[in-house]
C-alpha cells in the first residue's frame, strides 16, 4: 500500500486529522491497533468544556477551549448537547475560589454569571440544597464516539482510508527520512504501508511510535477515574467550585450521569492494563454525593480509567496540574529525522485545532496549500438539524424511542437507518434502544470490526444490563447478516462480555451485582459459554 | 424534568419476566411489553420526555408485571404515571365521561328501568359507538333502583348490638349496581356477630385513574382518605371492600401512584376475603351448609396484585358440596373500562379468549370471581352468569338457592 500521509493513532485527534488531510485532497491512510475512540478519547467524561475549568490556572488553555468550545457547537452539534453547567461552591470550599473563577472566565472571555442558590436549584433540582453560590457556564456534553466516528465517516467520505485492529510493528526508514510503516494485524498478517510522511497521533502511546523511530519522547502517564450511573440524575454539567481535585464533576451524558475524576501518577508500563482502584470509587462516591446528595441512590453501572496524554516537557511536574497545551513536535527539526511529525498534549476539546495544527505542518511538507477546512464544514450527521416531528411522520410505526435514539446518535445521518422495514422494529438493545436496521448501518459503513466496536458507533450495551440481553442477539445477527462466522460470534460474544465485566467488576453490589448474577446465569449457567470458547479452537475436535 | 418519586425501574435486571406474563404483548404487537414500556423507557424519558412512545397508552394497568416481577419494580406504576405525564392529549369526551363512572350512575340509577332498557338497544349501542367509540359490542351493567347506602339506611339500621364492628366501603358497584352483594356481605358479618358500619364514600378513583382524569381521581382518593378517617375515629377497627380493585387503589394506588398519605389507613384496609379468613381462623365462622353446583373460579389481576387470590380460594373451599374449579390465572382483558372502548376492543377480546375457552371447557353452573370489571367482561363474552364469592358463602351461610341469583 502506499498514500501520501500514514496517521497512527484513532482518536479524536488522528481521525480529526485524517478528515481534515481529506478535506484539503491529501490522501491518508491511518492505523489504529484497536478501534476508532479506544484509547484516551473514549475514556474521558465527555465534557464540552466552556474553558471555566482551566480559567483560572491556565488561561491559554482555557481561550482554546473557549474558541473550539465555539467551533464544535457549529460543526458537531449531533455530537454535542447544550446542557449548560455550574460552578457550585460548598460549605467546606474556600468562597474565594468563587471570585477568582470570575475573574478568569472574564480573562478569558468566557461568558460567566453569577446566579443565586435558588436559581441554581431550579436549574438543577437534585443540587445538594446546602452551596453557597452558583457560576453558570456554558459547559455542555460532547460524545467522544460519535465525535470520532462522524470524523471518520468524513474522511472516508472524501477519501481517506482507515485500518483499525492493526498495530504498528516497526518504522521503515531509508536515509534520514521515514518511508513507511509495518503493521500486525490478527485478521491480515503483516503488511506495510509506504508513505513519505507519518504523523504520530498515538497519545499516550506516543512515546511507543517514537521510540519505533529510536526517538526518545517522555510522556507521564496520569491515569483519571471515572464512574457512571444508571441514568440521567442531572441535567446540567455541575462542578465543585473550588482548585480542581477528585471528584469534582458530574456530567449528564447520554442517558447516564456520570462521576469524575480522579487524577493518579502511573508507570508507563501500566497503560494498557488500566484498573479502577477500590479508593477511587470511594472517592468518586464521596464526592459526587457532596454535589448531587441522590447521586448514591442509584446504581453504579461500571467504572473506568482513562489516562491523559501528558508530555515531559521541563517545568511540567504530573497530573491534573500539567499544562494541558498542545505540543507539535516536528523531528526533522528536533531529530534530524525526515517525514515524521508528533502532535501530543491537549484535549479532546482542542482535537480539531491540534488536527488543523498537524495537517497545516504536513501540507506546507508536500507543498499543498489548501487552507483548513474543518472549522467550517459540519461532520456527517450535523449537515442539517432534522426534526423528530418530522421523522415520526415519515416512518409510522416505528416507535418514537428509537427513531428519536437514533437521531440523537447519528444526526442528519439517521435517515440512512430510519426505513420502513422491519429492521428498525427488532430492537436488539433494549436499553439503549439499538435496532437491527442501527447495526446494519454500522457494520455497513462505519468501520466496525466487532461487537465491542458497535459499542463505540450505538450505544449497545451500554446501558443498565451491561450486555446481560443484547450480546447474544448482537453475535446471532452478526452472523446471519454474514460478518461473521459462527465461530467468531462466539469469540467476539465472549470478549465483549469481557470487556463489560472490566468496568463493572469495580462497583459490584446492590442492583449491579444482581445484573451481574444474572448475565452469569444466562452465558455461563445457559449456554456454558466459557466451555465453548475451547470446542471452537479447532485443535479438540472430539466430543 | 421528570418527577423522580418512582425510581424503582434502578432495581430491574432486564429479567423480562413481566413481557413474558403481560396479557396485553401477548395479544397484540402494538405494545411492546412493560419491560420496554417501563423501566427501559423511563430512562429515556428522563433523558428527553419528547421520547414517550405512544405504544403505553394499550397498557390496561393489569398489574400483572408487578405481580412477577422478582425485583420489585413499580412497573405499572411508571407507565400509568409516564401516560398522564407526557401523553399529551385532549380527554376525549368518552374517557372524560368513563372517568366519571360514578355521576353517570347517579343519574340513570333513579331512571334504571328505561336507563336500563335503553343501554341494551342496539340503536343507542351503535350511536354510543359512532359518536362516543364505546364499544357497542360491550353491554353495559343494569343499575339498581335505589342505592344500597339507602336500603341499608332503611333495612339494616340496627348494628351496634353485635359484639365487634367493621367499616365496609361499599363503592359504586355494590351501591349502585349489586346491592345483593352488599346485603350478602352485611348479613354473613352479622351472622358472626360482626356489626357494619358504612361511612360517607365517593367513586374509589379506579376509572379516573384509567382514563389519566389524575385531578378527579386525587379529589375523590383525599375525599374518601377524609370520611375513611372519621369514620374510622380512634376505635381500632378494619375496613373491608368486596371489590379487589378498589383495595387496590385504596391500599396501594392513593400512595404510590397519587401521592397521597395514607400511612394510618393502610394496614387497617382488607380485601373481604383476607379479612374473613382471618376471623374464620380465630373461630368465628357461621355455619355452613352444602352448596351444590359447579363453579369455575376466575382470579382478577388486581387481587393477584395485592396477594388476595388464596383467601378467597380458602373460602370457597370451605363451601361444602361445592364443585369448585380452579380457572388458570389469566387476565379477562377488561381491565377496568378498557374493554368499553372501541378501539381497544378487539384487543380485550383477545386477550380474554384463553379465559373464555377455559370456561367453556370447564362447563360450570356459575362462573365466581371477586372484580366487577371481570364479571362484565365474561358475562358478556361467554354468556354465564358470574358471582362474587361472598354470594356464594351467603347461599352456604343462609341456604339461598342458585336460582336466586340467576
Amino acid at each position: 500500500m502506499e498514500t501520501d500521509v500514514i496517521i497512527i493513532g484513532g482518536g479524536a485527534t488522528g481521525t480529526g486529522i485524517a478528515r481534515d488531510l481529506s478535506l484539503r485532497g491529501v490522501r491518508s491512510i491511518l492505523v489504529e491497533k484497536d478501534d476508532i475512540a479506544s484509547g484516551t478519547t473514549g475514556r474521558n467524561h465527555g465534557l464540552l468544556h466552556s474553558g471555566a475549568r482551566y480559567a483560572v490556572k491556565d488561561i491559554d488553555s482555557a481561550v482554546e477551549c473557549a474558541r473550539e468550545n465555539r467551533i464544535l457547537k457549529k460543526i458537531a452539534r449531533h455530537c454535542i448537547e447544550e446542557t449548560g453547567g455550574l460552578f457550585v461552591t460548598l460549605p467546606e470550599d474556600d468562597p474565594s475560589y468563587q471570585d477568582r473563577l470570575m475573574d478568569g472566565c472574564s480573562n478569558a472571555g468566557i461568558k460567566a454569571v453569577e446566579i443565586s442558590c435558588k436559581d441554581a436549584l431550579a436549574i438543577e433540582p437534585r443540587l445538594n440544597s446546602s452551596i453557597l453560590s452558583a457560576i453558570k457556564v456554558p459547559d455542555g456534553t460532547i460524545d467522544p464516539f460519535r465525535l470520532s466516528s462522524a470524523n471518520m465517516l468524513s474522511a472516508m467520505e472524501n477519501g481517506g482510508k482507515f485500518i483499525t485492529h492493526a498495530a504498528v510493528g516497526s518504522i521503515i526508514m531509508k536515509g534520514g527520512a521515514v518511508s513507511g510503516i509495518e503493521c500486525v494485524s490478527a485478521k491480515e498478517g503483516r503488511f506495510s504501508i509506504h508513505a513519505n510522511i507519518i504523523i504520530n497521533a498515538a497519545g499516550i502511546w506516543s512515546q511507543e511510535i517514537c521510540s519505533l523511530a529510536g526517538i526518545k519522547l517522555k510522556m507521564l502517564p496520569s491515569k483519571g477515574s471515572m464512574l457512571i450511573v444508571d441514568y440521567r440524575i442531572n441535567r446540567t454539567v455541575v462542578n465543585r467550585c473550588r482548585v480542581p481535585s477528585d471528584g469534582d464533576i458530574v456530567v449528564p451524558g447520554d442517558t447516564v450521569s456520570l462521576i469524575g475524576t480522579t487524577s493518579r501518577s502511573i508507570e508507563y508500563n501500566g497503560i494498557d492494563d488500566l484498573r479502577v482502584d477500590d479508593d477511587e470509587i470511594d472517592i468518586l462516591i464521596r464526592n459526587g454525593e457532596k454535589l448531587i446528595p441522590d447521586i448514591t441512590r442509584s446504581r453504579a453501572l461500571r467504572a473506568y480509567a482513562g489516562v491523559r496524554p501528558l508530555l515531559a516537557v521541563p517545568g511540567n511536574t504530573a497530573g491534573r496540574d500539567i499544562s494541558r497545551g498542545i505540543v507539535l513536535i516536528d523531528h526533522e527539526e528536533r531529530d534530524g529525522l525526515k517525514g515524521l511529525v508528533t502532535i501530543v498534549g491537549g484535549k479532546l476539546m482542542t482535537y480539531r485545532l491540534m488536527a488543523e495544527m498537524a495537517s497545516d505542518l504536513v501540507t506546507g511538507k508536500i507543498g499543498v496549500s489548501k487552507k483548513c477546512l474543518t472549522a467550517r464544514i459540519p461532520l456527517p450527521g450535523s449537515e442539517r438539524l432534522e426534526s423528530l416531528k418530522k421523522n415520526l411522520k415519515l416512518f409510522p410505526g416505528i416507535s418514537k424511542s428509537v427513531i428519536g435514539s437514533a437521531m440523537y446518535r447519528h444526526g442528519y445521518r439517521a435517515s440512512k437507518i430510519l426505513k420502513n422495514d422491519k429492521k428498525n422494529y427488532r430492537q436488539i438493545c433494549e436499553c439503549e434502544m439499538v435496532t437491527e436496521g442501527e447495526i446494519g448501518y454500522a457494520m455497513k459503513s462505519l468501520n466496525t470490526g466487532n461487537i465491542t466496536d458497535l459499542r463505540r458507533r450505538t450505544r449497545i450495551g451500554m446501558g443498565p444490563c451491561q450486555g446481560a440481553l443484547c450480546t447474544y442477539r448482537c453475535a446471532g445477527l452478526l452472523n446471519e447478516m454474514g460478518h461473521t462466522t459462527p465461530g467468531e460470534s462466539l469469540r467476539m460474544m465472549e470478549e465483549f462480555l469481557e470487556e463489560r465485566w472490566k468496568g463493572v467488576r469495580p462497583v459490584l453490589w446492590g442492583d449491579g451485582l444482581r445484573e451481574s448474577e444474572f448475565t452469569y446465569w444466562i452465558y455461563q449457567g445457559l449456554f456454558g459459554l466459557g466451555n465453548i470458547k475451547n470446542d471452537n479452537d479447532g485443535s479438540s475436535d472430539e466430543i | 424534568m421528570i418527577n423522580l418519586k418512582n425510581i424503582s425501574f434502578d432495581q430491574c435486571i432486564k429479567c423480562t419476566i413481566c413481557s413474558i406474563y403481560c396479557p396485553v404483548s401477548r395479544a397484540t404487537h402494538l405494545f411492546p411489553g412493560p419491560k420496554q414500556s417501563g423501566p427501559d423507557s423511563e430512562r429515556l424519558r428522563i433523558k428527553d420526555p419528547a421520547l414517550i412512545d405512544s405504544s403505553i397508552k394499550y397498557c390496561t394497568n393489569c398489574k400483572r408485571c408487578e405481580t412477577v416481577c422478582p425485583s420489585n419494580v413499580k412497573i405499572a406504576d411508571l407507565i400509568q404515571t409516564a401516560k398522564y405525564n407526557y401523553l399529551k392529549k385532549k380527554i376525549r369526551v368518552r374517557d372524560f365521561i368513563l372517568s366519571r363512572l360514578d355521576i353517570l350512575i347517579r343519574i340513570l340509577s333513579p331512571i334504571s328501568p328505561i336507563a336500563n332498557t335503553l343501554m341494551r338497544n342496539s340503536l343507542v349501542k351503535l350511536l354510543l359507538e359512532k359518536f362516543l367509540g364505546i364499544s357497542r359490542r360491550q353491554n353495559f351493567p343494569a343499575f339498581e333502583r335505589s342505592s344500597f347506602k339507602n336500603c341499608f339506611k332503611r333495612n339494616m339500621q340496627e348494628q351496634d348490638i353485635y359484639d365487634e364492628s367493621v367499616i365496609f366501603f361499599p363503592g359504586c358497584n355494590v351501591n349502585y349496581m349489586d346491592k345483593r352483594l352488599g346485603k350478602d356481605l352485611v348479613k354473613i358479618l352479622n351472622a358472626m356477630n360482626i356489626g357494619v358500619t358504612i361511612p360517607d364514600n365517593r367513586c374509589c378513583g379506579v376509572p379516573a385513574i384509567a382514563n389519566s382524569n389524575i385531578g378527579r381521581a386525587k379529589k375523590y382518593a383525599r375525599y374518601n382518605i377524609r370520611s375513611l378517617k372519621k369514620a374510622l375515629g380512634d376505635r381500632d377497627r378494619r375496613i373491608v371492600l368486596s371489590c379487589s380493585s378498589g383495595t387496590l387503589a385504596l391500599k396501594h394506588e392513593y400512595a404510590n401512584f397519587l401521592n397521597l398519605d395514607t400511612s394510618t389507613l393502610h394496614e387497617k384496609i382488607d380485601y373481604i376475603t383476607p379479612y374473613l379468613f382471618n376471623r374464620f381462623s380465630e373461630g368465628r365462622m357461621p355455619a355452613l351448609n352444602p352448596v351444590h353446583a359447579r363453579v369455575a373460579y376466575h382470579s382478577p389481576c388486581h387481587l393477584e396484585r395485592i396477594g388476595g387470590v388464596m383467601y378467597t380460594i380458602d373460602i370457597l373451599k370451605r363451601v361444602p358440596g361445592l364443585d369448585l374449579v380452579i380457572l388458570n390465572s389469566e387476565c379477562c382483558g377488561m381491565s377496568g373500562t378498557y374493554g368499553f372502548k372501541k378501539e381497544y376492543f378487539k384487543i380485550s377480546e383477545m386477550i380474554g379468549s384463553q379465559l373464555f375457552k377455559k370456561i367453556d371447557d370447564a362447563g360450570p353452573e356459575v362462573v365466581v370471581t371477586d372484580c366487577v370489571t371481570c364479571k362484565w367482561q365474561i358475562e358478556n363474552m361467554t354468556g354465564y352468569r358470574v358471582l362474587h364469592p361472598i354470594n356464594i358463602l351467603a347461599m352456604s351461610v343462609f341456604k339461598y338457592g342458585l336460582d336466586e341469583y340467576l
